[in-house]
């Protein structure tokens, strides 16, 4: 009997060889665990969260919650703006702004570009982070808080940047709970040995 | 779309394994999946999320991801993660043979 089609799960430790050249009866060979497979190095991923837009924020969320689910140990370094994710007077108020974003069309007429500089307008940046939000919404997409809670209860690690913390100003207190620590740039840099590390 | 024998019987799967027929599937067959997915036990709080998963498809055309099974499902998040460690959303779905989930979050 050759070996059925199955999914790859990883070098979870009790997963059958999938590609095992003897396989016995399926039941049985299924439920006695099998020596760990050929260990690939296991994947680690960390991200530097830098920014503090509304929009930059999701890159690093979205790509550390689906890391998680493919079982990656993953860690968030918010730095610089990005600490604004992290901290409990901003995180909920993030902003999005048109100025300088040459990458804005009329959500009814896409070939049309929207010139970046009316985001100087008083209030734009107001309307344009509320239409963001309804955009995010109508594809539930979680806020940022909740992606945040969801990174935590997943096993991710989010590190707060020491320099940051400081120049800012800020206390322990500060800080969303679910960070572990504020850490060095020493400190990250051990941290991600061996990791694939992406700069948001 | 190839065919594969899983417990003895002709089941329809993709490319990668996952199972894409919804009518060939019951639950022996699912504890045979777990197996396959490195689960050697099926509790009954395994059965309740795989159950979730098999109810909330067939209208949705789009199996539930992670965020979806604990927000509408009810389940806690930590709790799949330690049900189906490793790929949580990728071995609850092929247990329940259902496709991968397309949803980013």
């Amino acid at each position: 009997m050759t070996a059925p089609i199955i999914p790859d799960f990883g070098g979870t430790p009790a997963a059958p060889a999938a590609k095992a050249p003897a396989k016995k009866a399926s039941a049985k060979a299924a439920a006695e665990p099998v020596a760990v497979a050929a260990e690939a190095p296991k994947r680690k991923i960390c991200f530097i969260a830098s920014k503090g837009n509304l929009d930059m924020a999701y890159p690093a969320l979205i790509m550390a919650n689906a890391a998680l689910g493919e079982g990656i140990e993953t860690h968030i370094f918010f730095t610089f703006w990005g600490f604004d994710l992290v901290t409990e007077r901003t995180m909920d108020s993030l902003k999005f702004t048109m100025l300088g974003n040459t990458a804005m069309h009329m959500p009814f007429a896409k070939n049309l570009p929207i010139w970046s500089g009316m985001g100087a307008l008083p209030g734009m940046t107001t309307v344009a982070t509320k239409m963001m939000k309804g955009q995010l919404d109508d594809l539930e997409i979680p806020s940022v808080r909740e992606m945040l809670e969801i990174i935590v209860a997943s096993g991710g690690h989010l590190w707060g940047c020491k320099l940051t913390f400081d120049m800012n100003g800020l206390a322990e207190d500060d800080l969303y709970e679910g960070v572990e620590a504020i850490i060095s740039a020493t400190d990250f840099i051990e941290l991600s040995e061996g990791a694939q590390v992406i700069f948001v | 779309m190839p065919t594969t024998r899983i417990a003895e019987r002709p089941i329809d799967v993709n490319d990668e394994g996952f199972l894409t027929n919804y009518d060939q599937w019951d639950e022996d067959l699912g504890a045979v999946l777990a197996g396959y997915a490195g689960i050697q036990e099926m509790t009954e709080e395994h059965w309740a999320v795989i159950r979730f998963l098999r109810a909330d498809y067939p209208a949705r055309k789009e199996t539930a991801t992670l965020r979806r099974t604990a927000t509408v499902g009810g389940f806690d998040m930590k709790r799949l993660f330690v049900l189906f460690p490793g790929k949580p959303a990728k071995k609850m779905s092929y247990i329940a043979g259902l496709p991968k989930p397309k949803g980013c979050v």
